[in-house]
């Protein structure tokens, strides 16, 4: 993966709470064979209007957000289903990071193993950031620093999962973190479990 | 930490079957109550392994051990005669990529037409894969079915599917210990699939959460292996990680033989190993629940969650009846979908299709029970479909020489060829909206299977009974008239 330094990216106002994964990409979706292209389906019902064509309203769709690698929104950021395509859809259309007051678990989960940095801020915090994001402001994310800079220079602290920092920072994905760090033990143990239970491992 | 050696925790604890296999199957131990844990089998099918496939491509990393893995479809393949060809092109698209993907990697593959095919969970054990004491992970919650072997076995994401293909292990948090004693015998007409549901019932569908379930007590040491998989295979339902049971005399007598189980000598020592394996008397559980086999009775959902059921001799339940005001609510929105009423006798409820099948109840002694109620018998006049699907080729081979698929045929129903089918709406086997269906399966959830459809979980005796009178019916009555 990619690691993760900075960004500094104009973040989207998606400022609603509960953006349920189904919001994020239709169950239609989910017949996919790929974790690429699925941005052409996220936030569908946003984007589109009920006759299909695009809404230009939507800020998906608006010029000033195209390129955008930051999404602000609400409460409970990635509820509803397991759906591991949630995070490969934010992916696709491009996002690195995103900001809420706070995060559904198994999304935040599926997120930083897709490479995605969840921020969780305080409403007030948060509110700095929205206003920015609203007023088509850039504003600059340290995950060394552990910061959020808006564009008046504020900075804003954010905690962090010192494991997940690691991975990010370094572009480790779990797999190459076992490979790297397990690699010897993996092998120990199935030396040794070719004595013990040769049933189990010789199938 | 414990000694692998003898099974025991170091400190001379007494374990349970799951610290047991856990303690085995440690890699490395991260402290913290987590652990990187050595997978033993890994199945792989159509639908959630495809993304997992394409990482190890883009990263450039190979399998770790091919011969650890057995891939297969189920979830999208028509059950319709296997020389036509797939019409939905994105079910056509999952499975020829699995075929390549398994080629390319080195993975054993029963593609579509192989005579061993059908659901994943049916076929393990059938080849003799899911041995006891193993870990098995798939990418599909039911993984929980080989559980019935005492293995521990659990559904995983494909992020995971990923890890064990790269790395035959997993890190996992260990789960807590909970024990499900079932005294007594079931009453004759009462099967695996009803005690399943009972339990559902009693605990509820977060009943088990964070743990993983040992079932134990005289009943379900009197189940066969078919029956102790539908058991298993519900633990999900129940919020379980996973299910066990522990191996004994009925494991091993089901195992001996399979193909890939092992033999000679080396079977006698795995045998010798795997009698080690019960639950230690004395030891732990965080959570025990004791169910009396002998008042249990058989069963039907009449809502949106398998913890919404009722003896079949009993009524849709009101809403406003119960005690916590989220549940009445839950009740009154089932109730909605179901376009049921309250107080209607459960047997008085019209059903419009039938569905025998699934990785629940599609095994050989399914198949039997249901025949032994269609014999003599037709699929009632306003019935529209009755679905009768064998869980893999084995099984219909089996089935068709005890000419029970005859009798499924003479008595109107349709014999079908293996796959997860009307289990879930992602093939051709479908429930169209507002219909009512007396199923097998394991999931009543809204749309499951085929949106709007309206799902009634049931034994395959049951489904059988409901089929033949058109409305849900008590199977042990009708057995006795008929002299079943
Ligand atoms: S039969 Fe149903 S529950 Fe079982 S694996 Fe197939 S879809 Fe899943």
């Amino acid at each position: 993966m990619e690691p993760f330094t900075t960004l500094v990216s104009v973040p989207t106002p998606l400022l609603r709470d509960n953006v349920d994964t189904d919001l994020i990409i239709p169950a239609a979706w989910l017949k996919t064979v790929s974790r690429k292209g699925l941005g052409a389906g996220a936030f569908e019902s946003l984007r589109k209007r009920p006759d299909g064509t695009p809404d230009p309203g939507c800020v998906f769709n608006r010029p000033q957000y195209r390129g955008s690698q930051i999404l602000v929104a609400g409460r409970n950021f990635g509820c509803g289903s397991s759906r591991e395509h949630a995070a490969w859809a934010l992916a696709d259309l491009g996002y690195r990071c995103v900001i809420a007051e706070s995060f559904a678990d198994i999304f935040a989960s599926n997120a930083f193993k897709n490479g995605i940095l969840t921020i969780a801020l305080e409403s007030a915090d948060l509110a700095r950031i929205a206003a920015d994001a609203e007023a088509v402001r850039p504003v600059r994310v340290d995950l060394a620093a552990q910061t959020v800079t808006t564009a008046d220079g504020t900075v804003v602290a954010f905690a962090l999962d010192a494991f997940r920092k690691h991975c990010l920072l370094n572009g480790l994905d779990e797999v190459s973190l076992t490979l790297e760090k397990h690699a010897g033990a993996i092998a120990a143990y199935e030396e040794a479990a070719r004595q013990r239970m040769p049933w189990a491992i010789g199938g | 930490m414990s000694d692998p050696r003898t099974n025991h925790s170091r400190n001379g604890a007494p374990a349970t079957l799951y610290d047991k296999i856990w303690n085995r199957h440690v890699v490395s131990d991260l402290g913290d109550g987590s652990a990187l844990i050595y997978i033993d089998r890994h199945l792989v099918h159509e639908v959630t392994s495809p993304q997992a496939f394409e990482s190890l491509r883009l990263a450039g990393r190979p399998v770790r051990r091919p011969e650890a893995t057995l891939a297969l479809v189920d979830h999208n393949v028509p059950t319709t005669p296997r020389d036509r060809p797939i019409e939905d092109p994105l079910a056509a698209k999952q499975i020829s990529l699995l075929r390549e993907n398994t080629a390319a990697f080195g993975i054993a593959f029963l593609d579509i037409d192989d005579p061993r095919q059908g659901i994943v969970h049916v076929v393990g054990p059938e080849l003799g894969l899911t041995l006891p004491g193993l870990t098995i992970v798939c990418g599909d919650s039911h993984t929980s079915t080989h559980g019935a072997f005492g293995a521990l076995a659990f559904g995983i994401g494909t992020s995971e599917v990923e890890h064990v293909l790269a790395t035959q292990t997993l890190l996992l948090r260990k789960s807590r210990n909970m024990r499900v004693r079932v005294d007594g015998t079931l009453p004759p007409g009462v099967t695996a699939k009803d005690l399943a549901l009972a339990i559902i019932g009693a605990i509820g569908t977060a009943g088990a959460t964070g743990h993983v379930i040992e079932y134990a007590g005289e009943a379900v040491r009197a189940l066969s292996m078919e029956g102790r998989m539908t058991l298993a295979n519900m633990s999900i339902e129940a919020g379980g990680r996973a299910g066990l049971i522990a191996p004994d005399e009925t494991t091993f007598a089901y195992l001996e033989g399979r193909p890939r189980a092992p033999k000679g000598a080396l079977w006698e020592r795995a045998v010798a190993d795997w009698r080690t394996l019960a639950s230690d008397p004395g030891a732990v559980f965080d959570r025990e629940v004791v169910i009396d086999a002998r008042e249990i009775t058989p069963l039907v959902t009449w809502g949106t969650s398998p913890e919404q059921v009722v003896p079949v001799t009993g009524r849709v339940p009101d809403p406003d009846d119960f005690a916590d005001p989220a549940a009445g609510r839950a009740a009154a929105a089932a109730l909605d979908y179901m376009g049921l009423e309250p107080g209607t006798p459960i047997e008085g409820i019209a059903i419009d299709r039938v569905f025998i099948g699934s990785c629940t109840n599609s095994r050989i002694e399914d198949l039997r029970a249901a025949a032994a109620v269609f014999r003599g018998r037709k699929v009632a006049a306003g019935v529209r479909q009755v679905l009768v699907v064998p869980g893999s080729g084995e099984v219909k081979r089996q089935a068709e020489a005890e000419g029970l698929d005859r009798i499924f045929r003479a008595a109107g129903c349709e014999w079908r060829e293996p796959g997860c089918s009307a289990c879930l709406g992602m093939n051709p086997d479908k429930v169209p909206p507002g219909e009512r269906c007396a199923s097998t399966s394991n999931r009543n959830f809204v749309g499951r299977q085929g949106p709007g459809a309206r799902t009634h979980l049931v034994s395959p005796a049951m489904a059988a009974a409901a089929a033949v009178s058109g409305h849900f019916t008590d199977v042990r009555r009708l057995a006795t008239a008929g002299g079943v």
